[in-house]
Order: C-alpha cells, then sequence, then structure tokens
C-alpha cells in the first residue's frame, strides 16, 4: 500500500511536465506568457482587418473621413488659435503646424480612449472564449496606425505644396528619430490605457474622469501652441518649461515638429530619455496590471 | 487511458447583489489581512454554498466547492444539475473566461468550447470574414482556416450566402456557420454547452454525428453540459452530477442519469405508513407506489416501460359499494385523466380485511416526463361518501425511451402517446 502511494505519487510528478494547460487562482507577478501572444497573432492581424474594414461600411465617404477629420480641426484652430488667440507658431505656416501637432495627438488619444475600454466594450467577447487578452489593447494600437498614416499623407501632402510654393519649414536629420516618436506614442497610449480599463472594471468611475482628462491633456502639450511660448518662464519660483517637460508626451511632439518642421529648438536627448524611460515602465506596470485584472474581470465587469 | 483533464479542490466564490460602496472597503480590508497581516482570507470563510432558494445569510456565495475530480482521455463526460448548480461555472473556468478562487486546473491539450456559438461574428463582414475571425478568436492560425474552409463551409450549408455580411443571415445559418467553424476547430478537449438545443433535426444529427466523431473516432475527450437527459444519455459515457455547486454524483451515465431523475423535482413514487395518514371511515391506506412492471420502486421507468400502480389498505368496516379513482397529472398541473377499477375488475361489496389493488399503464402510453397522482376513495350508500383524498399523493418520472443517434431528441407535444393501429395500403 505504501509502495502503491509512492508510486503514484512519482506519476503524478512525472506527468506534471506533460500539462500543457494549467489553471490557478493568481499567478506569479511576472507570468506573462508572451509566447502565447506570438502563437495568436493570426487573431491580431485578423482583428486589425475587421477594424479597418468595417469602421466605415454604409458610409459614404468611407476612409476619406479620417482626412475631413484633421482638416476641419485644423481650420478651427487656425481661426481660434492662430487668429482670435493670436498664438504664435514658432515661424511655421499655421496649417502645417497645427496639422503636425493634431496628427500626432489624435493618434496618441484614439489609441487612450479606444484601449482604455478594452475590458467594459469586449465583455461580451471575454466572457465567452478564452484568448490572451492583451491582443485586444495592442489591435488598437496597431490598427490605429493605419489611420494614423493616412493623415500623416495629408500633412506630407500639404508640406509638399508649402514647399512648392517656398516656405523655409525644413526638415532635418532628427526626422530619423521618426519611428522611435511613434513607437514611445504607441507605448505610452497602450500603457496609460489597459492601466485605466484594468480599473475601471471595478470603479466606473474613472471612465467618466478619463474621458475628459484627455481632452484637458491635448492643453497641457505643445499642439495648439509652441513649447518656446513658456521658455525661461518662472512663476512660483518653479521653470514652468520643465513642468511642461514633465509630460512624457510634450517631448515627443516637440522634437516630431522640430525634426519636421524646424520649428523651435530641438528639446534635447535628456528629455527624450525621460520620456522613453517613463513609456517602458509604465508599460511594463500597465501589463503587470492587465494581466492579474484579466483573470477576474468576468465577475467584476 | 491517461488523465487529461485534472481538477484538484476547485471553488469558486461570487460576491451576491450589486457592488455597493463597501467594495473598496472590503477589497482594502482584504488586501490588509492577507498581504500584510498574513492571515486567512476573512471573506472566503463566510461563504455558504450555493443553493437559489433559499435567502442568504451571507453576502457571498460558492458557485463551485471542492470540485475533484479526473477525466480520462476519449471520454465523454455529462454534467448534469438544476439550474444554478455550477456547470457552466465549471465549463468557464475550464475555457479560462475566469479564474478559479481555490484550486487548480490542469489540462493537457487545446481545449475548445462551445460556450456560445458565433462568438465574435462581426455583422458587416461576410460569412466568409467571419469563418476566419471566429476561427481564430477560438484559436485556430490563419493556415489551419484555409486548409479547412471548404469543410466549414460545406458542414454549415451556407455555401451560396457565404460571401453576404452575416447580418443578413437568418438566426438558424448564423447558429450553423458558427457551430461549423467550432467542430472544426480540433481541440484535444471539447467543452459544449446546449448547442444541440439550435438548430433542425437535420442540423441537430449533423452536429451530434460531429461530436460523435470527435470523441470515438480521434479519441478525444469531452465535457457535455445539457439539461436534455436523452441526449445525455446518448452522447456520454460517464455523468457527474452538481448540486449547489458541490460534485455529489459520479459514475456511469445510465446509473447517474437514473440518480438525477430520481432526485430531481422531489420525484417521490412510493409511500408507505406505519401509523396510516390518510384514512377515514373505516379506511386505511397502507401502501401506494408506481414502478416499471416486475421492477423495483427504485428502478427508472422509461417510456416503453410498462407501468404498475400499487395500492394495499385495510378496510375495518364492511363497505357496500367501495371504489378508489385516480386523478393523473401532467407537470403543469393539469388533469389529464381519471381512472378506476370501479365497475370493472372488483366487487362493490367489501368485507373487511386487507386487500391489495394493482393497475397496469400500458407501455408508450404516458410521454416522458413528470406526472402525479391524486387519489380517492369513494364509499356509497344512498350518496356517494367521499371518505379518504390526497392531492399529488405520489409523483413520478418517465425518461424517454432509447433513441437512436441522430433521431428526434425534443418532446413530442402532449402528454399522451398511444400506439394506434394505423395500415396502409398501395392503391396504385
Amino acid at each position: 500500500m505504501q509502495e502503491e502511494t509512492n508510486n503514484s505519487q512519482q506519476a503524478i510528478s512525472n506527468t506534471n511536465e506533460e500539462w500543457t494547460t494549467v489553471i490557478k487562482p493568481k499567478d506569479k507577478l511576472l507570468s506573462i506568457n508572451f509566447k502565447e501572444i506570438w502563437d495568436y497573432r493570426d487573431l491580431l492581424t485578423i482583428f486589425i482587418k475587421r477594424d479597418i474594414t468595417t469602421s466605415y461600411k454604409q458610409t459614404i465617404l468611407g476612409p476619406l473621413w479620417w482626412i475631413i477629420q484633421p482638416t476641419f480641426t485644423v481650420v478651427m484652430y487656425m481661426v481660434v488659435f492662430g487668429g482670435i488667440a493670436g498664438i504664435p507658431t514658432d515661424g511655421i505656416p499655421q496649417p502645417l503646424f497645427y496639422l503636425g501637432g493634431v496628427c500626432m495627438w489624435q493618434y496618441f488619444a484614439d489609441c487612450l480612449n479606444k484601449t482604455s475600454n478594452t475590458f467594459v466594450a469586449n465583455a461580451g467577447i471575454f466572457g465567452k472564449v478564452y484568448f490572451p487578452r492583451l491582443i485586444v489593447p495592442i489591435e488598437n494600437v496597431v490598427s490605429n496606425l493605419v489611420r494614423f498614416s493616412i493623415q500623416l499623407f495629408l500633412f506630407v501632402a500639404v508640406y509638399v505644396i508649402y514647399a512648392i510654393v517656398g516656405t523655409q519649414a525644413c526638415p532635418n536629420w532628427y526626422l530619423l528619430l521618426f519611428p522611435l516618436l511613434v513607437f514611445m506614442m504607441a507605448g505610452l497610449a497602450l500603457g496609460f490605457g489597459i492601466i485605466i480599463s484594468s480599473m475601471t472594471t471595478k470603479y466606473r468611475d474613472l471612465q467618466i474622469l478619463f474621458s475628459f482628462v484627455v481632452s484637458l491633456w491635448m492643453y497641457a502639450t505643445p499642439i495648439v501652441y509652441p513649447l518656446s511660448q513658456v521658455a525661461g518662464k518662472v512663476k512660483f519660483g518653479i521653470n514652468v518649461y520643465n513642468v511642461m517637460c514633465l509630460n512624457p508626451v510634450t517631448p515627443i511632439i516637440e522634437t516630431f515638429k522640430h525634426a519636421a518642421l524646424g520649428a523651435g529648438e530641438f528639446i534635447g536627448w535628456g528629455w527624450l530619455a525621460y520620456s522613453f524611460c517613463f513609456m517602458t515602465v509604465l508599460l511594463l506596470l500597465g501589463i503587470l496590471v492587465f494581466n492579474r485584472v484579466q483573470k477576474s474581470f468576468m465577475d467584476t465587469v | 487511458m491517461p488523465t487529461t483533464i485534472e481538477f484538484e479542490n476547485i471553488s469558486k466564490q461570487y460576491r451576491l447583489g450589486l457592488v455597493s460602496t463597501r467594495t473598496l472597503n472590503h477589497d482594502l480590508d482584504r488586501w490588509w489581512k492577507v498581504n500584510v497581516l498574513h492571515k486567512e482570507d476573512p471573506y472566503l470563510k463566510i461563504g455558504s454554498e450555493n443553493d437559489r432558494a433559499s435567502a442568504a445569510d451571507s453576502e457571498y456565495v460558492w458557485a463551485l466547492k471542492n470540485i475533484d475530480f479526473k477525466v480520462e482521455q476519449g471520454e465523454v463526460v455529462g454534467i448534469i444539475g438544476k439550474n444554478g448548480a455550477g456547470k457552466s461555472t465549471l465549463l468557464k473556468l475550464l475555457s479560462r473566461v475566469t479564474g478559479p478562487t481555490t484550486g487548480t486546473i490542469r489540462a493537457k491539450g487545446r481545449i475548445g468550447s462551445l460556450l456560445e456559438v458565433g462568438t465574435g461574428f462581426h455583422p458587416e463582414m461576410t460569412g466568409r470574414e467571419n469563418i476566419y475571425l471566429n476561427g481564430a478568436i477560438l484559436g485556430m492560425t490563419k493556415q489551419e482556416i484555409n486548409r479547412k474552409l471548404d469543410e466549414i463551409v460545406d458542414f454549415s450549408g451556407c455555401e451560396r450566402y457565404i460571401d453576404t455580411p452575416v447580418k443578413r443571415y437568418s438566426s438558424g445559418m448564423t447558429v450553423r456557420l458558427g457551430f461549423a467553424v467550432a467542430a472544426h476547430l480540433d481541440p484535444e478537449i471539447l467543452v459544449v454547452d446546449e448547442v444541440l438545443a439550435v438548430g433542425d433535426a437535420e442540423f441537430q444529427k449533423k452536429a451530434i454525428g460531429k461530436m460523435q466523431d470527435v470523441s470515438k473516432g480521434e479519441g478525444r475527450t469531452v465535457l457535455f453540459v445539457s439539461h436534455n437527459m436523452t441526449s445525455v444519455k446518448a452522447l456520454c459515457n460517464r455523468g457527474v452530477i452538481l448540486q449547489n455547486g458541490m460534485l455529489v454524483d459520479d459514475g456511469d451515465v445510465d446509473t447517474i442519469v437514473t440518480h438525477y431523475l430520481r432526485g430531481d423535482n422531489d420525484v417521490d413514487n412510493y409511500k408507505t405508513w406505519d401509523v396510516p395518514n390518510i384514512k377515514g371511515n373505516g379506511f386505511e391506506l397502507l401502501e401506494i407506489g408506481i414502478r416499471r412492471k416486475n421492477g423495483d420502486f427504485t428502478d427508472v421507468m422509461r417510456m416503453d416501460h410498462e407501468l404498475e400502480l400499487l395500492m394495499r389498505y385495510k378496510l375495518t368496516s364492511v363497505k357496500e359499494n367501495f371504489w378508489i379513482t385516480l386523478h393523473m397529472k401532467n407537470e403543469q398541473g393539469n388533469k389529464i385523466f381519471s381512472f378506476s377499477g370501479f365497475d370493472r375488475c372488483y366487487e362493490h361489496h367489501h368485507e373487511p380485511g386487507e386487500y391489495e389493488q394493482t393497475c397496469i399503464i400500458p407501455a408508450n402510453f404516458l410521454n416522458w416526463g413528470n406526472y402525479a397522482i391524486d387519489f380517492m376513495a369513494f364509499n356509497q350508500i344512498n350518496n356517494i361518501e367521499l371518505i379518504a383524498a390526497e392531492s399529488d399523493l405520489i409523483s413520478f418520472s418517465i425518461a424517454n425511451r432509447q433513441i437512436a443517434i441522430g433521431g428526434y431528441m425534443g418532446k413530442e407535444p402532449g402528454d399522451v402517446t398511444p400506439v394506434f393501429n394505423f395500415e396502409e395500403k398501395r392503391l396504385k
């Protein structure tokens, strides 16, 4: 009898390695299954395709809306901020200045809004099938990239028109940083988004709070004004410029504007590195929180 | 056979009611006690077992409690139980939609779930696009879907509409398409929850056939949840009964279904009294019961069994004109017919003594379902006198007859299914 139990224990420990799925109440903090996400890469591409093909089904203008939206936003900014408020644009033609900022910001805001809603918006699907939940926010960030590149195309077109007319706005070598800048935007949006979505499963207040925080956040970022406007200003003994740069999106937008338009000064590697580190930490934290919440969110959402 | 799934001490706790302002409070309290003071989780202890009918004395409830069982490769396990017994929770844990509160589930191979077919279908996309979408959600790679596309389209029977947006499909077609995708998932472990309730007879046949192929031919493991005992019996070789979140019975499917049917709805098909309860004016009922002919009172009664109603009673005084009448009632409590041996099989005059009366209900007369019997004893001198009566004295269940795979598994309408003599002649 004794021997038998020993044997069976032996058998259990032997078969332990064969289990392909082990479901436990809580995993270790850092058990993120990246391989699993890779296994589901086809789902990622199909989701992206779905988002793009279905977003403007049964509309007449279709993807043209992706161009119309920023165009009208820029016209509005030109009237309100450039015209009525008279905020300077570092000597750059207003349409170019605003369009650059709007394209970048719109990408960030779109990603943020969509990823922050991951759990609540997908509760139906998540409640029925398992797949790595992280696929959904990643998909949001990637599919928005398509929209972003179409808007960027508009930006380039306007740019070319100005170049033919002969304006001073000229790109410089910092433009090589562009892919990194986009990556950082995506990382920040993803990081913030999944943290918010993890928290909103239980406390919906955050969703309400968050929707207007995003719209206010734009004004804390140099989109409708150049950062050079606040350079050297000191209030309450604090350098306003430095405070502005603490916003991790600021160095990204400023670098882009400087690289593409030659607007203002290069913000400096220090701030860019700060922004990058901020993104990395945020993203890691986000994935940890998300990973923890995804197991039990169906019970609380 | 090696074990494919192992449930080890699985429990799942839910909180009742709305998420009140006290949640944050509870969360902090729990976090403080567990992570800082290293005490036991205070909210795990107070959970009561999951009994829908009784009012809860605690805010927390166990949807599943200490579930421990193993499933071997190739087994088809039917999980049965009343609503709220925890069946769906168990499947949800297995398909990783939500996590357990305690315990571990281990499984070998891919787990495919048919918790709801057509999950993630996008109404604006065509049938073909949705096959890819749904397949990928269920865990197939694009290559796999490419390979099986023709088979899936063929199985669904929606070939003509495959390039039409799914929002134009009828609900039946959507389900067919969804099931077709899921059926071609080829998981090592298949989790099925009542999908057979949908679709027409032809499609049901296809779906059940596919499930059988999966389990018998390819040695895959299937967990099947259903309220339809006929399909459970037809498909499964092992049964598990869940009751109030606990596993109460496990074994061979026929035995388990029998136990389940007997335990269900307070079925009470045999009564006997030491001190007679139903009596009056010199009449005492000693025993009453219904069983299949030559069987035991504990045996399952099937539609194709002859049933025998048995009554034993004592008369302590002379009865000039005595008889017993019974009313058969269906599940809804409607009386379907009245029956009595009066005037046909016994003398009206009764001397004191002990009597036994039996009545045979022919096979294939009552439809499957639950029935109850009202009891009345009469004596007539000048006026008819009701000397003893009891409503719903005994109740019993009749199970469906054995049905060939793929046959119609629903219930025919009506309470009786008499067998009449039909004749057919070819005239020309």
